[in-house]
């Protein structure tokens, strides 16, 4: 049993539907990227699976349907959501942030080692603690972003587009973070990025998504010699 | 100058300054959870008070008539929150607006109609001893109301800044969809905003009443024109300048009554005019950091 089913999803905005039935699994550890180009339906795809967006299909995070839930019980149960824009709560401080992402954990003596432990892994933030999130760079938001999601101690990360806007230096330092968070930690995620590249090298399997649909599908060394994906996606 | 005057006066702003500034950080409240201003807040605050009014006129000392109120307020704003304001949660900003003043001829008519129309006495949850200082009276109850509203200013700041759920609070006034996806229970959240604002509400409720004649369909409503003014000086999303800024429209209020005697109703002229001038030079008030948009 995979860790997430997706079965033939459709999603909605008003009149427009944008999914048109998708299918997709990540297994419990593994990390999995949906490619496309802009407008094809990722961002919907993770905020369909989050609950940001209603939708019909089948939904299903460790073998209980999570379709229809509201976004924080699903949270509750262990996926966690870094969107698209990074949903820094700008007025509030890094620290405060941090201690938003353990929102929904009881365990103080946990949430102080976990805080202690992200600090160390993104020493930037630490420096930052008692600063105004929505002063820092795109870069350390996106940091604060993930280290926020971590500090739920979730099973299942959904990344939304994790490299717009960074320096292609920070996104590589992330993409080697979330790499030793996988590794380290087995948290599974599901990852949508344009910068195919690099995503695949993180992914073990990916998606292929246009116009609403999975037009492809495979481990994502096989996606990368794909000819049609290469000149699409990687560029060459 | 009479100087004595003049801090009598002052002491008198002061206290009707300080109930604004309660009915103030009430709105600033709702305003900064939910980017709506609440029209009904002093109408929500008539009616628990006639609450503590009919608590009190069964017998129940005042200090408890006042804190059974307050619970239930909260109780009562949560509701509100619920039933009144949430089905409009994607509606515009001017619906959201008719549906407060809907809300507010809504309480005021079911005031009348559960209470009465008559005038109510409704006694002081402090006692009427005035001390002489260097000459000057002081009255028991306007260090009470100062001592009430400074109480609520650090509950209200453990509260948003030392606590969980306080937090939380200030997170859904950041991002509400940030901070769903965090865990965060959005409507519980905004429930609680709304309860904890009509608690407030009704401790300002009970503090004007005694201060004025009697309590009365109307009495909550010059105390909500001036708790507004003070919100829009203070900055809408402020709360300590709601507070600052309740003060000065007090004081304001107190010394042109004063002192410039020539026209009637002068004292609702002058803490606008004050405020019209700092608008202009200010707009998002003394303490305020974003732009309140017109709508």
């Amino acid at each position: 049993m995979s860790l997430l089913e997706v079965v033939d999803l459709s999603a909605a905005y008003g009149p427009i539907q944008v999914l048109h039935g998708i299918s997709l699994t990540v297994d419990a550890g593994e990390v999995v990227v949906v490619l496309g180009a802009n407008g094809a339906g990722k961002t919907t795809a993770l905020r369909a699976i989050s609950g940001l967006v209603a939708a019909k299909g089948e939904l299903r995070f460790d073998g209980v349907s999570i379709l229809g839930r509201h976004p924080e019980s699903i949270a509750h149960r262990g996926v966690s959501h870094v969107p698209q824009g990074r949903g820094t709560l700008a007025g509030l401080t890094v620290d405060e942030n941090m201690r938003l992402g353990a929102y929904s954990r009881r365990d103080r003596e946990g949430i102080a080692a976990d805080l202690a432990e992200w600090y160390d892994t993104f020493p930037p933030l630490a420096k930052r603690r008692s600063q105004t999130a929505g002063t820092m760079s795109g870069g350390e938001q996106q940091m604060l972003a993930v280290a926020r999601s971590l500090m739920s101690r979730p099973r299942l990360l959904l990344l939304d587009e994790p490299s717009l806007g960074l320096a292609p230096l920070v996104t590589k330092q992330l993409f080697e973070t979330l790499a030793t968070v996988n590794r380290e930690r087995g948290i599974a995620m599901l990852l949508v990025e344009q910068n195919a590249a690099l995503a695949l090298e993180l992914a073990a399997r990916g998606y292929v998504l246009e116009a609403g649909e999975i037009v492809a599908s495979g481990t994502a060394e096989n996606l990368s010699r794909d000819g049609e994906i290469r000149k699409a996606y990687l560029g060459r | 100058m009479d100087l004595n005057l003049f801090f009598s006066q002052l002491l008198n702003g002061l206290s009707s300054g300080a109930i604004y500034a309660s009915l103030a950080l009430a709105i600033v409240l709702i305003f900064r959870t939910t980017g709506i201003l609440n029209f009904a807040q002093g109408e929500m605050a008539l009616f628990s008070t006639y609450v503590t009014w009919w608590l009190a006129d069964q017998g129940l000392s005042i200090g408890l008539a006042i804190a059974i109120s307050v619970a239930v307020s909260f109780v009562g704003g949560a509701v509100i929150e619920r039933v009144v304001i949430r089905p409009f949660e994607k509606a515009s900003p001017l619906v959201i607006v008719i549906a407060t003043l809907g809300l507010f001829l809504a309480l005021n008519s079911l005031t009348q109609v559960v209470f009465g129309t008559d005038a109510k006495q409704l006694g002081s949850a402090f006692p009427d001893t005035v001390w002489d200082v260097w000459g000057l009276r002081i009255e028991a109850q306007t260090i009470g109301i100062l001592v009430v509203l400074g109480l609520e200013c650090v509950a209200l700041w453990v509260l948003f800044q030392r606590t969980r759920i306080g937090l939380a609070l200030r997170a859904v006034a950041d991002n509400p969809e940030a901070s769903r996806l965090l865990g965060v229970r959005v409507g519980t959240m905004l429930m609680f905003g709304w309860g904890l604002s009509a608690a407030l509400g009704s401790l300002a409720g009970a503090m004007v009443v005694p201060t004025t004649q009697a309590l009365t369909a109307s009495s909550l409503q010059s105390v909500l024109v001036f708790a507004f003014a003070a919100a829009a000086l203070g900055g809408f999303d402020s709360p300590l300048g709601a507070v600052v800024a309740g003060l000065i429209v007090g004081i304001a209020r107190a010394l042109t009554i004063q002192y410039i005697e020539p026209l009637n109703n002068i004292e609702l002229v002058v803490p606008f005019a004050i405020i019209l001038v700092v608008l202009l030079v200010k707009p998002a008030g003394l303490f305020g950091s974003t732009q309140v948009e017109r709508v």
